[in-house]
């Protein structure tokens, strides 16, 4: 035996409540991992977003879409560096509830807009090749098994094409590597000029342009320019920065970075009470069993420290397992359908270790002190 | 030959709520090493504070206490517990082993306290247990002994580090006639063939006949005789 057996003996003493602490602390824990971890992918995704990028849609309505003709229009305009067009394509693969993020674009400027996605050129050019190509993400690739030369086809809830299908036929291209935009980031893009032409309705529109400016300190000016080139026209044009468009439909949400910390804090809060109860109690429990400890030549610091192992132990094992499943929760995918390609960012374990630490200190140190203090004679007396 | 345990105008005085109440008078005692000394007395007489004060689990409000030519009297609370480790090995009424550990693991918790490796202390422990005739028990559980068993699974634990003294309070209090005899004839054991200096506090005078010494205390004072 060791000194970890005198910790192991000290909570073991009471089985039952040490496994529903434990447990309490492993759901906590859970809760934490999960929800921090999808408040810091929304930020990640939040943050991948920049000032020099711009977001123009129907001024009517977000979904109400614009005429491709507007285009060559944008791009002319004085500070614009690039325009990629957006068609957003409702996808899904075999069943609804296995949603795909795919868009119809024009792949060149669509990765001239957003110059951090990495793409092998070779790419690009078998999809000027290839009429039904379609470029996806590694994630994607990786997640549902596909790979280059692949023909897979896709169903969509709002288009159908014109022999009346719904299902869609693509030849996988290539792949590309978009991490640098965060896990929540579209991963599927075929050519526009397939869709328009197959498509049964809405031909010669699309949903919104992204554009890229020259200069971001001139972004504001060039949505100004841009919604002016389309004013009192039959498709006026709404611009803003992709910023400030991904916080106001994050704000739509609520706010959910106080409403992630306050459902966390509440509980780790409330934690914080039952494990110091847990520990107090336990120590209250074995007040002649210290005092025995302390006879035989314990000294105060080394009881503190024993009672202190025990929180320690305690906090830091279960919270490992809560973090643990917080992980596979997100990796198994479980997640996934409801919050898309997010994966647990590091920095949310390290959080939640020095969270367990902190939890173990601060639980334990009363008990701990109280047991380190305890007067033999008056202990052994049971007064 | 100067006295393993020394005791001079040894004063204990306990503050219980606004009262003041002093339990031992300025107690003189020698105890001489190899010594097996009976320390008798009615309830509240002061058998167990002065036991304690041997032991260093308490200090006196005045006087001086050496033990092994050490003034413990005014060590610190840690040099204390350090002190007791090294020289002392207590035997409680109502055993009070570690519930959740075995006879083994109860014996071997004085050993973690020094710097034998676990080879050594398993070694240790093993003979502990062996003397008190307990080997084939070393995996049983407190609860899983009788009164008897649990009282010589503590003697062994008091043991195993080979303690300067052995401090006992009530150590059959607990127990039927004949594992109490047990027990005293083991202490006895201890006293005789090993030279273990053992001071003890007993109501029973069974137990005390087994002593080479009796004293008796009487409202925190000596006497010569029996109150």
């Amino acid at each position: 035996m060791s000194h970890l057996g005198l910790i192991r003996a000290g909570l073991w003493r009471k089985p039952a409540r040490t496994v529903y602490t434990m447990a309490s602390i492993i759901v906590a824990f859970l809760l934490f991992g999960l929800l921090q971890g999808i408040n810091q992918g929304f930020g990640s995704a939040l943050a991948s977003v920049d000032i020099d990028r711009l977001y123009v849609s129907a001024r009517s309505n977000m979904t109400d879409g614009l005429p491709i003709a507007q285009l060559e229009r944008i791009r002319a305009v004085p500070g614009v560096r690039s325009v990629s067009l957006w068609a957003y394509f409702g996808a899904y693969y075999q069943e609804a509830r296995q949603p795909i993020p795919a868009f119809a674009t024009d792949v060149e400027p669509l990765f001239d807009v957003y110059r951090d996605m990495e793409v092998d050129p070779e790419y690009l050019q078998a999809m000027q090749r290839t009429r039904a190509g379609a470029l996806i993400s590694e994630a994607l690739a990786r997640e549902y098994g596909w790979k280059v030369g692949d023909r897979i086809m896709l169903g969509t809830s709002i288009w159908t094409d014109k022999s009346g299908s719904n299902s869609w036929p693509f030849d996988i291209v290539g792949t590309f590597d978009a991490s640098a935009y965060g896990a929540g980031f579209p991963g599927f893009y075929f050519n526009y000029s397939y869709f328009d032409e197959a498509r049964a309705f809405g031909t010669g529109n699309v949903h919104y342009y992204i554009v890229a400016v020259s200069d971001p300190s001139r972004a504001e000016q060039v949505g100004r320019d841009i919604d002016a080139l389309f004013a009192n026209s039959a498709d006026e044009t709404r611009t803003q920065t992709e910023s400030a468009l991904a916080q106001m439909q994050l704000k739509q949400l609520g706010d959910i970075n106080f409403i992630v910390n306050a459902i966390v804090g509440a509980v780790l809060f409330t934690l914080l009470f039952l494990t110091a109860n847990t520990m107090m109690q336990s120590v209250r429990e074995r007040t002649s069993e210290l005092a025995v400890l302390k006879t035989l030549g314990f000294s105060d610091s080394r009881v503190l420290v024993l009672v202190l192992m025990e929180a320690l132990v305690l906090c830091v094992f279960a919270g490992a397992i809560g973090m643990t499943l917080a992980v596979l929760a997100f990796e198994g995918g479980m997640l996934r359908q409801l919050f898309g390609n997010f994966s647990m960012p590091p920095s949310v374990i390290v959080m939640g270790a020095a969270l367990a630490l902190i939890l173990a200190l601060v639980s334990g140190l009363a008990p701990a002190w109280r047991a380190s203090r305890l007067n033999i004679v008056d202990a052994l007396a049971g007064r | 030959m100067s006295p393993l345990v020394s005791l001079r105008n040894v004063t204990k005085r306990y503050v219980r709520g606004k009262q003041q109440v002093e339990v031992l008078h300025g107690v003189d005692l020698d105890i001489q090493q190899g010594e097996f000394l009976a320390l008798m007395g009615p309830s509240g007489s002061g058998k167990t504070t002065l036991l304690n004060l041997i032991a260093g689990l308490d200090q006196p409000t005045a006087g001086e206490v050496s033990v092994a030519g050490q003034r413990i009297d005014s060590l610190s609370r840690a040099s204390l517990a350090a002190w007791r480790a090294r020289h002392i090995g207590f035997i409680f009424q109502f055993y009070n082993l570690l519930p959740v550990l075995t006879a083994a693991a109860n014996v071997e918790v004085p050993l973690l306290l020094t710097n034998l490796s676990r080879a050594q202390r398993r070694e240790r422990v093993a003979t502990a247990l062996q003397l008190v005739g307990l080997s084939e028990r070393a995996t049983h559980k407190p609860n899983e002994l009788s009164g008897g068993q649990q009282q010589r699974v503590a003697i062994a634990r008091a043991i195993v580090a080979d303690p300067t003294l052995l401090v006992c309070d009530e150590p059959t209090g607990d127990l039927d006639r004949v594992s109490a005899e047990d027990i005293m004839q083991l202490l006895k054991t201890f006293n005789r063939h090993q030279g273990k200096t053992i001071v003890m506090v007993t109501h029973d005078p069974k137990a005390a006949s087994y002593a080479s010494r009796e004293l008796h205390l009487d409202k925190g004072q000596l006497v010569d005789t029996p109150a």
